[in-house]
């Protein structure tokens, strides 16, 4: 049955599809009208909002102050994509060019930290770079190892090893988002890796190209696609994060999503919050917009 | 005789326990059409990928112009592959296709322009620098594999099974351009496939593979006329095979009693042990078809086998027109069946025989091949 056309069959559509689209309108898209609705309106009392049409909310919302935790958010889903991306190219490669028998083993152990809350896991997490977490621990014997060589070629021992800051700051907040988001550049990148051709990369061996120049001249331009959805989807999920840089980061590593929440519960501003939250998902409308520009500009030339 | 370019020598390519090739040596002559010809999972494919670096043999030798090929990796073999599926760049225009292992090797900008053209002219594809490789069709797609590798000017081609992705029509084609194109540009060819007409129309030299293992190793006419073996006789062509005891053999006569097919004489010996089991092979071409009666007369007329030798006698039980020849199948009267093909010389010859009839055959005493194995 040609159910592409749903135009052609209506009511079989409505049957597959009502349930889902009255889900996604109910939950999704009524809440979401309501908070854009919020965005231009003012507190009137301690739970009264009256929408009044103001744009006070986002005058306030542009500020420089607010503008800079924006920028700087993006800046650091900017970096974890960046380093996901590094990261995960090579695994998915990996999972790629695995034998038959491997590779549902390798894709299983990336989809692995799914089965576990994101909580337990950031708790995890932490517990493995707190003061005294098996990552001190670990660089601390290196340390005594390195004192105990010292002394016995004769030198004065190394001071007291002392733990090293790991968390409670920036680099925590990115190492915690790149840990979290790994998985979702990984498998893009491999499905896209895996519809690949292995004669292209045979072909261009056997034209005297070598590994690398393969790599960045066939691999790479085929997977185009997929590294751009692997950069959206770890991107976007990255500049909304909330609860990493809320457990993980210091004082001065908050990002615009603990922002927003501040407004939504300890500054009891609801207005100005909602108006923060849709400056964030213009951004990301914004983004996606210019990927399926392109994606689609790629399209037509492909036709 | 013109040097080996290519020295297979004990090559053997294990897959687990499998032998995908086992123990082959052979030698591919400088400037020859070589076709390596089998049926699927024979190993030619595996002994090509070899070759060409991308499988490595467990034990034995490739020398390619004199030169041990152990360790060297595909990008420095002077060998250049067509693959299977063409493996052309999607992403890049025909032109920068062409040029790729130019620009890989260095080499500038006007000279790179200049072969990329001569080569897309070698291939008639003039004019299509510019398309991109899905605005062409499959078989302006391999054309262009062609070009990509013939630019690098290689010691020795590499091609996997280049035409089976074409139909009937193009391929026939593209078999006599390929043929012509070796010729034109005297670089070594060497060809995998399993199609036996692809096989005979383009080869200098074939090597028949089985089960890992070369078969025969000869010109085309040698493989259809004078087959080693059992396998090689029923793969390269079409052919009834009958098993016999081999009556007499002499310098210049040989005789063998078929149970199915009767007593066959041959005009040479065949050098096989007296009473020894072997098979006789008979192209269907080979046989001559008659009305009943006709064929002892025109049998003894010939006089090239004693009474009652070389003749057979059965019913048409299957028929199949097939344009320049009709093609038979006719029980013996031993009840064993028999292909016999006869050419339409004329508008009506396929209305002189129909099915029951009863026919005479008889053959040459030169056409039947006695097999040892």
């Amino acid at each position: 049955m040609a159910l592409q056309d749903w135009r052609l069959h209506k009511r079989p559509f409505a049957a597959i599809a009502g349930a889902p689209i009255l889900w996604l309108v109910l939950f999704f898209v009524v809440p979401m009208g309501i908070v854009w609705l919020y965005s231009f309106g003012q507190n009137v009392g301690p739970a009264d909002i009256a929408i009044t049409g103001t744009l006070d909310n986002y005058k306030r919302a542009t500020e420089w102050l607010y503008l800079s935790i924006f920028f700087k958010s993006l800046a650091v889903a900017a970096l974890v994509t960046l380093i996901c991306l590094v990261v995960g190219f090579p695994v998915a490669m990996a999972i790629t060019f695995a034998s038959e028998k491997w590779r549902p083993w390798l894709l299983l152990g990336i989809m692995l930290p799914f089965w576990t809350n994101l909580l337990v896991r950031t708790y995890a997490l932490m517990t493995v770079m707190g003061g005294n977490g098996y990552a001190n621990r670990g660089l601390g014997a290196l340390w005594n190892g390195a004192s105990w060589l010292k002394t016995l070629v004769g030198l004065q021992p190394l001071e007291a090893w002392t733990p090293v800051q790991l968390l409670y700051n920036n680099f925590a907040v990115v190492v915690g988002l790149v840990y979290v988001h790994l998985p979702f550049m990984v498998l893009p990148l491999y499905s896209a890796l895996d519809r690949l051709d292995r004669s292209l990369i045979e072909a261009s061996l056997d034209l005297g190209a070598g590994h690398l120049r393969t790599l960045t001249r066939i691999v790479m331009p085929l997977a185009a696609p997929g590294i751009a959805a692997g950069v959206m989807i770890t991107l976007i999920p990255a500049l909304g994060a909330y609860l990493t840089p809320d457990l993980m980061g210091g004082t001065d590593s908050q990002m615009i999503a603990n922002v927003i929440e501040r407004q939504f519960k300890r500054a009891n501003d609801w207005p100005f919050g909602a108006a923060l939250s849709f400056l964030l998902i213009y951004a990301m409308f914004i983004l996606v917009a210019l990927q399926s520009l392109r994606s689609g500009r790629t399209a037509k030339e492909a036709r | 005789m013109p040097e080996p370019i290519i020295q297979i020598r004990n090559v053997t390519k294990r897959f687990g326990k499998v032998a995908a090739v086992d123990d082959v040596s052979l030698d591919i002559l400088a400037g020859e059409f070589f076709v390596l010809l089998g049926p699927s999972g024979c190993g030619k494919t595996t002994l090509l990928r070899m070759i060409a670096g991308f499988e490595l043999p467990t034990t034995g030798q490739i020398l390619i112009d004199g030169q041990d090929m152990a360790g060297i990796p595909p990008n420095r073999r002077p060998v250049n592959m067509v693959f299977q599926s063409y493996a052309v760049f999607p992403h890049m225009s025909v032109a920068d296709n062409v040029g790729y292992g130019l620009k890989i090797a260095g080499v500038g900008r006007a000279e790179r322009d200049e072969r990329v053209r001569e080569a897309l002219q070698l291939v008639s594809l003039a004019g299509f620098e510019d398309r991109k490789p899905d605005q062409m069709s499959g078989g302006q797609r391999q054309r262009v594999a062609l070009a990509r590798s013939l630019v690098m000017r290689p010691k020795v081609l590499l091609l996997d099974e280049p035409l089976s992705a074409l139909d009937a029509k193009l391929r026939s084609q593209m078999q006599l351009e390929l043929a012509e194109l070796q010729d034109e540009v005297g670089i070594t060819f060497v060809t995998v496939t399993h199609d036996q007409d692809e096989a005979l129309s383009m080869a200098c030299r074939i090597a028949v593979m089985n089960k890992g293992e070369v078969a025969q190793l000869a010109t085309p006419s040698d493989l259809y006329e004078f087959p080693a073996n059992r396998f090689v006789a029923d793969f390269v062509g079409s052919v009834n095979i009958f098993e016999g005891k081999l009556t007499l053999d002499e310098a210049d006569r040989a005789a063998v009693d078929c149970p199915g097919l009767g007593k066959v004489y041959l005009n040479h010996g065949v050098t096989g042990p007296h009473g020894a089991d072997v098979w006789v092979a008979l192209r269907p071409e080979k046989i001559y078809l008659h009305v009943p009666g006709e064929g002892k007369a025109i049998r003894a007329a010939a006089q090239d086998a004693p009474e009652d030798h070389n003749l057979a006698r059965g019913v048409i039980k299957g028929m199949s027109y097939l344009g320049d020849i009709t093609l038979y199948e006719i029980k013996l009267e031993s009840g064993a069946m028999i292909r016999v093909s006869r050419p339409n010389l004329s508008r009506r010859d396929q209305e002189d025989f129909t099915w029951d009839d009863k026919v005479s055959m008889h053959w040459r005493a030169d056409s039947p091949v006695v097999l040892l194995g």
